[in-house]
């Protein structure tokens, strides 16, 4: 499960190991800053532990000798977790990135056990002096994929494969519904939920499904390429998730939404080498450029592209926001009235849904 | 309508096909006497070389080769530890997993990110083009018929040939059958190959038909799945290919039923239903003796020892 990243350093670290540990206290400064990060997935996942190891990478290729990273892979959320986090602390890394929802408590009980050495929590609200948590606004790039889908659909019904009925996932089919309903009223979402991250046989199994029911658009909260290479297959369009999936299914990815870490955690990591870094809780945007996109596919026509940008600009400009009112619940009740947005506050617990998704929400 | 539930339909077929292959496997493997719990894992290395092969070669028949190989091989290995040095079956099963998964993800490596279009449909000129009947019976890829063959044939070894009758007299009885002169290990050691060339083209199905790519442990539990539809089947191989399909059906149905928004049954209660089945099946049979009798292969999971 442990992997050292740079072959040559791999003997040489094997053979200080112990010596690094016991003096880990009195390093001289030639020493490379070590960073460890904890995946919840394998890095080949293609989604989103392998968004956060091209992040890694990132630093090392920033940093080069400077520092030595170090990932565990696929380590289950749980007392597994809470091991894998002190190791790491334990054995002089001096930055820690947890990046999965389910690391918050054991990150915290390690960190105060080790109060010298930093964590970054990925998604997480539980914050301590040495502990940090960011996470990205991909709502913001799911408002980008909703107009792109409004103006493209022809049956009015867009796809939408979800893993788990969580804010996070609640809050994305939200923002993409309202998105698309402003460029075009009749359009309205089916989605699917599927229980899983990654398990691209029923991915693909509810991609069918859903372009069996008449939907020509069809987006994702799922981490493998399976539904965008079923839409190219049937000869529909979709969107990538986490990365930029269009060598699976050129003809039908529309664009995507890129999880891109890259320059937060090199920023992170230089903070945290000279001496400035400090608790923060960041929930960044499109501005920042954690919610990346990449080329539009070559089907999409000019003005939807720069309606598409219309939208990201204005994000970034903030005189957008994707829960602006007048929104509506499923019922019909207002949730926002015209010119007021929905808070962080109910973003981050958001468990309804808004008016033009289909079906009911599970709970 | 119609038109939804014949699509519903080719969809169930995609998602029974791997099940069918891996559990036909493993069925003739417990028939002659040994349990192994390495489906998940042969059916995963299966994937990955037969993905490797076909994006080296870009022959689609040198890619279930591949993955037909690359699961006997995993099973040799089990065979081997459990047959000749008589390792426990239940936990070398589970370790087979373990590795498989391990090292499916290093090979594939290399291979995260490479798109492939798919293994082709068989295209009948008159035939594929009949209405309904059709695109249900023609127009699949190959392996989907290769599947309901084995089937028929392991059906037909199992129950009319006189080598199926030695492979299920090794599995009820090996002290006997080894008293009557019948290579025990030998019949283990070929059903146990048979089992895993089967989990590695379920695996060649899943990364080259179902979700033509490779991504590190893309079974996601299809070889646990398969393991309790033997269990399910009562270790009869026409029932095999309908559990598979019932299982493939229901999943795919409760898909169709949340994209309709007509029924809405919880999806997690879906997820565990195959195994609640075979739990069910499980109680079923252990209260009827005879069936037990009938089917169950009586020693399986026991270690054999020639000179005892």
């Amino acid at each position: 499960m442990y992997r050292k990243t740079v072959l040559a350093k791999k003997l040489l670290a094997a053979a200080t190991g112990l010596l690094l540990t016991t003096f880990s206290g009195i390093l001289s400064a030639d020493d490379p800053f070590k960073i460890g990060f904890v995946y919840v997935g394998p890095v080949g996942d293609h989604g989103w532990t392998y968004r956060h190891d091209i992040g890694r990478q990132a630093i090392e290729a920033e940093f080069g000798d400077k520092v030595e990273t170090t990932f565990v892979e696929s380590v289950p959320e749980g007392a597994d977790a809470e091991r894998v986090i002190r190791k790491l602390a334990s054995s002089g890394h001096g930055l820690i990135f947890t990046t999965s929802f389910g690391y918050m408590n054991p990150t915290v009980k390690v960190a105060k056990a080790f109060p010298k050495v930093k964590f970054e929590h990925a998604t997480g609200y539980k914050r301590a002096d040495n502990v940090s948590t960011y996470s990205a606004r991909f709502y913001e790039g799911r408002a980008v994929l909703g107009t792109i889908a409004g103006m493209m659909t022809k049956t009015n019904t867009v796809g939408y494969i979800a893993s788990f009925p969580i804010p996070e996932v609640v809050r994305g089919i939200n923002a993409f519904t309202i998105a698309m309903r402003k460029v075009n009223p009749d359009a309205t979402v089916k989605v699917v939920w599927v229980n899983t991250w990654y398990d691209p046989g029923k991915e693909a199994d509810a991609a069918k499904a859903l372009i069996d029911q008449g939907v020509d658009i069809v987006t994702q909260h799922t981490d493998s390429p399976a539904p965008l290479q079923v839409a190219q297959e049937r000869g529909v369009m979709g969107f990538g998730q986490a990365s930029d999936m269009s060598a699976f299914a050129p003809d039908a990815q529309l664009t995507s939404i890129i999880d891109n870490w890259d320059n937060y955690y090199v920023e992170r990591a230089r903070a945290a080498m000279d001496g400035s870094w400090a608790s923060e809780d960041v929930w960044a945007g499109i501005d920042s450029g954690m919610v990346d996109f990449p080329e539009y596919g070559a089907m999409v026509p000019d003005d939807v592209k720069a309606a598409a940008d219309v939208i990201k600009e204005s994000i970034v400009d903030g005189s957008l926001h994707p829960f602006q009112g007048p929104i509506k619940d499923q019922s019909g009740k207002v949730i926002a009235e015209e010119g007021a947005t929905i808070d962080d506050g109910t973003l981050l617990g958001m468990d309804f849904y808004v008016e033009g998704v289909q079906g009911t929400l599970p709970k | 309508m119609n038109e939804t539930i014949l699509l519903a339909i080719l969809t169930i077929i995609t998602a029974a096909t791997p099940l069918v292959f891996a559990a036909i496997g493993e069925l003739v493997v417990e028939k002659s006497g040994v349990l192994n719990l390495g489906v998940e894992g042969m059916m995963l290395v299966g994937a990955v070389s037969s993905f490797t092969a076909v994006h080296v070669t870009g022959s689609a028949s040198l890619g279930v080769l591949a993955g037909m190989f690359a699961g006997v091989m995993l099973a040799l290995i089990f065979a081997f530890l459990t047959l000749n040095l008589q390792s426990s079956q239940v936990a070398t099963g589970l370790a087979l997993t373990i590795f498989g998964i391990g090292v499916s993800a290093l090979i594939g490596q290399p291979l995260i990110g490479v798109a492939y279009e798919g293994l082709p449909k068989v295209q009948i000129p008159v035939l594929s083009d009949i209405p309904v009947l059709g695109r249900l019976f023609f127009g699949h890829d190959i392996l989907v018929y290769c599947s309901i063959a084995l089937v028929i044939a392991v059906s037909w070894f199992l129950k009319r040939t006189r080598a199926g009758l030695i492979l299920r007299a090794v599995g009820d009885s090996h002290d006997a059958a080894h008293a009557l002169g019948y290579p025990v290990i030998r019949v283990r050691y070929l059903a146990t190959l048979f089992g895993g060339g089967c989990a590695g083209l379920a695996g060649a199905y899943l990364s080259m038909a179902y979700a033509p790519m490779w991504v590190e442990n893309m079974s996601a539990g299809r070889g646990w799945i398969a393991l309790a539809l033997v269990v399910f089947a009562s270790w009869q191989p026409s029932r095999v290919l309908f559990g598979a399909y019932l299982f493939g059906g229901i999943s795919i149905l409760q898909l169709h039923a949340q994209a309709s928004g007509t029924i809405n049954i919880p999806s997690q209660l879906m997820s565990m239903l195959p195994y609640l089945a075979t739990i069910i099946v499980l109680v079923l049979i252990s209260r009827d003796q005879g069936r037990i009798r009938r089917n169950a292969p009586a020693s399986i999971g026991k270690a054999f020892h020639p000179t005892t």
